[in-house]
């Protein structure tokens, strides 16, 4: 088997530590995401705390995982901000203060439907302290899920009120689809667009090239690399890019360390081209 | 020529010209396949062509034999369930759809004969032409069974089909739901349980459980299973759940993995690597690739691969 290659600098938008409600996940810390990340030459993460995203109060998962991310540099917390629960521009000024790139939201976990005020709240507090928003699409195929989760998926609706809220933050999302995708980027200004990326690793590669067909039309600087873990394999990203067809080439991805730069100057967005 | 020829010659012809197309590519890149040098089977996979919906279904054989040749793909087995919903659906598919989608994979295996496999697929509501189906594959060089969701795994209806067969020394593909708690739209879905029926009673015939990442609890299924050597679970599907393979492993050991992809290459090549970390010793691996499939097919269905 071929080893795989380090890409230039690359980050990992997509990874938790700790367990999932719903199932066991083996090894959820944070050495062994050290470990992996070392093992697929990805140079950071961008990590949430999974139980976080279950409880009614994140707060406490956030100390867990500044905690837990202390001895490990190289993997850069995401904490989680709940915007409806009293005290949360606490959490962001913390997150700031700790040198955060972004902060994770399950807005479909909290009942808080497109277009909630209090999530442009979030929005824009996150973008005047210079970080992103990571919205997680979905943590397991519906086909799986455990009786007791029916929390639905995220909407691509949620995104595109965000993307229209006019904050000026920069909207990373994660284990989205195709269509999902397309329901986003296609129904947003040039504007709005360029402030929202993607990360591919739940899009589907041959014989369906769906990357192959969003990297095209989208182009490849609206997405970013970004893997799963500890849910998923960390093997399906790198496959996914691997496999694209011969004419894409080396596919120029945003660099995820760029989207938080940007996300710490809102104005340098500028729109994409037409 | 009719539509039905038609569809049939041209998908051997466009596979012939995709696989030249993609070995030479391959050539002139110059660089070692993605999973390296040793022999790969893929035991599930399907092709699509020209009476189907997919108006894109030469680009998505193409896409396959390309991926195929990156990876280091030795064998495909691959099947057509019928037309793809087009004249039947997907998983009833008619006696003609049936017969329609087997010439169709008998030919791309004819016109890839170092590449492709064919299975033969039935739909055991219409018994005698399932079998019927069945002899006729074996004389157009099918090397498998495939049963998708017609009829639950259980029904008396697949006993002579399972028994027919195992005399051939054929494998039985066959599509799972990975504990199938209702029924869903569009199949006569089985699970593991049900499988298991049908592999107890048939103890001769190897059974190839379809898709371990195709969609729902894996993990029941490892533990369904786990007792039944002749069923053998194929890990394809969408899924790539961290401590999938590690389960299956646990469950059944190795000698009862087989690598394959479906319809997502993708996480078939992330499984592919993944493997190297799960604890698996070189043969084990070399097992799971392809010494499995060489195993459970009739002998001399992959040529230049020893049994």
């Amino acid at each position: 088997m071929t080893a795989p290659q380090p890409v230039g600098r690359r980050i990992d938008v997509n990874a938790h530590v700790g367990g999932y409600p719903w199932r066991h996940v083996p090894h959820p810390e944070p050495a062994v995401l050290e470990r992996v990340l070392r093992r697929e030459g990805i140079d950071a993460a961008w990590v949430g705390h999974l139980p976080s995203a279950f409880w009614r109060d994140p707060a406490p998962g956030n100390a867990e995982l500044y905690a837990a991310l202390a001895p490990h540099p190289t993997l850069l917390p995401a904490p989680c901000v709940r915007p409806d629960w009293p005290g949360w521009e606490a959490q962001v000024r913390e997150a700031a203060a700790r040198g955060a790139p972004a902060l994770r939201v399950y807005p479909q976990l909290w009942g808080l439907a497109p277009g909630d005020p209090s999530l442009a709240a979030l929005a824009h507090a996150a973008a005047s302290h210079g970080l992103a928003l990571v919205l997680s699409a979905r943590f397991e195929d519906g086909r799986q899920r455990h009786p007791l989760d029916t929390a639905p998926d995220l909407q691509p609706a949620h995104v595109r009120a965000l993307a229209r809220a006019g904050t000026g933050a920069a909207l990373v999302v994660v284990n989205a689809g195709r269509e999902f995708i397309e329901e986003t980027a296609w129904a947003l200004t040039a504007l709005e667009v360029a402030r929202v990326w993607f990360d591919f690793s739940w899009v589907w590669g041959p014989p369906d090239d769906h990357l192959a067909t969003l990297f095209r039309t989208l182009g490849p600087s609206r997405f970013v690399y970004g893997t799963g873990w500890p849910l998923r394999l960390t093997q399906n990203a790198r496959a996914l890019l691997d496999l694209l067809p011969p004419d894409l080439g080396a596919p120029a991805l945003a660099d995820a360390g760029a989207v938080a730069r940007r996300a710490a100057a809102p104005s340098a967005f500028v729109p994409a081209a037409p | 020529m009719t539509p039905t020829s038609s569809a049939i010659e041209s998908a051997a012809a466009h596979a012939a010209h995709a696989l030249a197309d993609a070995r030479a590519a391959e050539q002139a890149r110059g660089a070692p396949t993605l999973a390296g040098p040793a022999p790969l089977v893929d035991v599930h996979a399907h092709w699509f062509h020209a009476a189907t919906p997919r108006a894109d279904w030469a680009a998505l054989n193409a896409a396959r034999l390309r991926a195929g040749e990156r990876m280091g793909v030795t064998w495909h087995v691959a099947s057509v369930l019928g037309t793809w919903g087009a004249a039947s659906p997907t998983y009833f598919a008619s006696p003609d759809a049936v017969r329609l989608g087997n010439d169709v994979a008998y030919g791309i295996a004819r016109a890839c004969p170092d590449r492709v496999r064919a299975y033969t697929h039935v739909n055991p509501n219409f018994a005698a032409h399932a079998l019927a189906e069945l002899a006729r594959g074996a004389g157009e060089g099918a090397v498998g069974l495939k049963l998708s969701a017609s009829r639950r795994a259980d029904d008396a209806l697949l006993d002579d089909l399972a028994a027919a067969a195992g005399e051939r020394g054929w494998p039985v593909l066959h599509h799972v739901w990975q504990w199938r708690r209702r029924d869903w739209p569009n199949q006569e879905a089985s699970d593991s349980l049900e499988l298991g029926r049908l592999a107890a009673r048939h103890p001769r015939t190897t059974f190839l459980l379809a898709h371990i990442g195709g969609g729902g609890d894996y993990r029941h299924t490892f533990a369904a299973v786990a007792d039944l050597p002749n069923v053998v679970l194929d890990l394809s599907g969408s899924g790539v759940d961290r401590g999938m393979l590690d389960g299956a492993l646990e469950a059944v050991g190795a000698a009862r993995l087989m690598w394959a992809c479906d319809v997502t290459m993708c996480t078939g090549l992330a499984k592919l690597r993944a493997l190297d970390h799960v604890g698996l010793t070189a043969e084990q691996v070399a097992d799971v690739r392809w010494r499995n499939a060489a195993r459970r097919f009739p002998p001399g269905a992959f040529p230049g691969l020893p049994a």
